[in-house]
């Protein structure tokens, strides 16, 4: 085991600044208004640093700054900026544990996925849009012998993007890569609980981009994000979060006739037949991590597999090695390489989970581990903590129809392929969703059979880019990690050329 | 640990289906102050998902997919409704909602956000004879 020295400590890979601006037109500059908000750890609880509380003002700001850039930016070649997002990840993959230990110490979570998830799938984010606009191509259309329609990719513009606090780093470079690849400038407001993180970032790699191309505005959602969502010098906006606040941000994008893309949650279904168990093999314990991947990053993934639906054949001895398995999970300091789940990302968070174990509770749920806040003492006693916790009930219940954003699965059996398909698909959401069978022709046929943008098939919770990620029903609007992610970045130019020199005919 | 004795709600303040606590109730007043009238509107899906989102009346527009669970009162104040989607309370219209208040900041653009508090559910199940009442079951 190692443990990494918290920030700002001489051994520690990073240190935060003691207060942290708006980035905006290739400089930090003072929110307007002048004021600032505490920025706590939820490992500690303890403030450690301070973030411009930015205003309409300062997006106002931005918005000058990225309109200012976008011309120029917006005809750089494409070698030229798959250059840059290149040398961005050399740089943040130079800087690993930098920018690792970052972001562990932002949001709560625990190093080992920091160094070994988040930060290497945004380097490798930016290197696949990097390539992706490389290869990307026009098309050219031959409508007669005379007449050609030829199809040309061009950027937006000036682009707003509203980053959640569950993946800050990895969540911006999602949205941000391919945005600067096709040629947009950004104007990004990253949550207010993980407002810091990405400065540590952009002050690694932010020189290498022309100035305003890609600018920061912290602040709250109704001062800050609301006037960049609402605005009506931006041509498009992407946002991850809820529903409430994503129909908010569609009716903003209705008043200003602009395209959105939206990424609102789930409540994804885990569904192993009973084939898994048909061996103790090193399948079974595959599928048993499986189940276990609820407790990824504390739950706080909006595919969380946080609803387990087990066959009815397997079920009692299956459920009881997913305990015993989950009872496994090393909780501990973030900071901690041998830690497996670390803190909620902040209080009000913990407590929303535990009053979903209330209501789990009265509901007649069954706790069967967990169920508690965790006090793991000492400097970590003020953090945020929250013991795995395996409910057991039935479809209905509160506890299986909302995303409870914590380490929280609520597991239910069923009887066959039909009852496996009712229960997963009685849902509002679907983004997620996962099958684990031994036989190809079930899994495939349940993996279609789930109204969900992204089934996993015998894994979960793996994220390469290339892989489109997004939801069906209620889960959002379009896609993201993957080339397609291009076009919600992109105006399609038509020129339709007549080589012909023969007039019309018309007049 | 979230009964009702220990998060009380404030008597009349609501409807039979959703009502506040008195530090609910506290900063509905602050939060009228500086955005004038109310209204709630309750999240699903991730990150903040399942909060209550507070917004200056009419600034989340209500549709046809959404329920009005009721106004909720506090003096002085004018009424502050509160809904839902109807596909949201389709799984919910079982339970007794109350608007409490905890430390914390949520994101999304609740109104509360920058005072470092963040509004939340508690929930309670309806007795059999509240069920009848308000559900037909």
């Amino acid at each position: 085991m190692a443990r990494y020295a918290a920030p700002g400590q001489p051994d520690s890979p990073v240190t935060f600044k003691s207060r942290y601006d708006n980035f905006i037109g290739g400089e930090y500059v003072a929110p307007v208004k002048g004021q600032y908000f505490e920025n706590p750890t939820p490992i500690t609880g303890e403030t450690f640093t301070e973030v411009a509380r930015g205003t309409a003002e300062d997006v106002e700001l931005a918005l000058d700054a990225a309109h200012a850039a976008a011309p120029a930016w917006g005809k750089t070649s494409v070698a030229e900026r798959a250059g840059i997002l290149n040398k961005m990840a050399d740089r943040i993959e130079a800087n690993l544990e930098m920018i690792a230990i970052a972001e562990s110490w932002e949001n709560g979570k625990a190093c080992r996925e920091t160094l070994a998830a988040d930060i290497p799938l945004a380097i490798d984010h930016l290197r696949y849009f990097a390539g992706a606009i490389r290869a990307q191509e026009g098309s050219l259309s031959q409508i007669d012998e005379d007449t050609v329609a030829y199809h040309f990719h061009e950027p937006l513009g000036v682009v707003g993007q509203i980053i959640p606090w569950n993946f800050p780093i990895l969540m911006a470079i999602w949205k941000l890569a391919p945005a600067l690849a096709a040629g947009n400038c950004v104007v990004l407001k990253p949550a207010e609980q993980t407002p810091a993180s990405i400065h540590v970032l952009n002050e690694l790699v932010g020189d290498l981009l022309p100035a305003g191309v890609l600018n920061i505005v912290n602040g709250f959602g109704v001062e800050a994000g609301k006037p960049l969502a609402s605005n009506k010098r931006i041509r498009k906006i992407a946002f991850t979060g809820e529903t409430t606040t994503g129909r908010l941000i569609m009716q903003y994008a209705s008043e200003n006739l602009i395209p959105v893309t939206l990424e609102l949650g789930g409540k994804s279904p885990n569904v192993f037949f009973n084939d898994v168990a048909a061996q103790n093999d090193a399948f079974y314990d595959k599928s048993l991590e499986g189940f276990a991947m609820f407790a990824l990053n504390q739950g706080e993934v909006c595919t969380c597999p946080s609803r387990a639906l087990i066959q009815q054949e397997i079920y009692p001895e299956f459920l009881q090695d997913c305990v015993k398995r989950t009872e496994q999970i090393k909780q501990g300091h973030p900071l901690d390489t041998d830690t497996m789940i670390g803190a909620q990302a902040s209080n009000d968070q913990l407590e929303k989970i535990l009053s979903y174990i209330d209501i789990g509770r009265q509901e007649g749920a069954k706790i069967l581990c967990g169920g508690e806040r965790a006090d793991l003492g000492g400097e970590l006693s003020g953090g945020y903590y929250m013991q795995p916790t395996i409910f057991e009930g039935n479809n209905s219940m509160r506890v299986f129809q909302e995303e409870i954003f914590g380490p929280v699965v609520s597991v239910a059996r069923f009887t066959d392929y039909d009852d496996a398909m009712k229960i997963a698909n009685d849902t509002l959401y679907g983004l997620g969703a996962a099958v684990w069978s031994r036989d190809g022709n079930v899994a495939y046929r349940a993996g279609r059979d789930i109204q969900a943008g992204r089934v996993w098939v015998n894994n979960y919770h793996a994220y390469p880019a290339h892989a489109a990620f997004g939801g069906y029903k209620q889960s959002g609007v379009g896609r993201e990690n993957h080339k397609m992610m291009l076009d919600h970045y992109q105006n399609t130019k038509n020129m339709l050329v007549s080589y012909s020199p023969n007039a019309q005919g018309f007049f | 640990m979230n009964d009702p004795e220990v998060v009380p709600e404030v008597p009349d303040s609501g409807t039979a289906r959703v009502a506040l606590t008195s530090a609910a109730a506290r900063l509905l007043v602050k939060m009228t102050e500086l955005h004038g009238p109310l209204m709630f509107h309750q999240s699903g899906g991730c990150c903040d998902g399942s909060s209550p989102m507070c917004y200056p009346d009419g600034d989340f527009k209500i549709g046809g997919s959404d329920v009005h669970l009721g106004d909720l009162t506090v003096e002085g104040l004018a009424p502050i409704g509160f809904y839902m989607s109807e596909s949201q309370f389709g799984y919910w219209k079982h339970t007794h909602l109350t608007v409490d208040v905890v430390q914390g900041r949520g994101s999304g653009f609740s109104v509360e956000a920058p005072e470092g508090v963040r509004f939340m559910i508690r929930s309670r199940l309806f007795s059999d004879e509240e069920s009848a009442a308000l559900n037909g079951v």
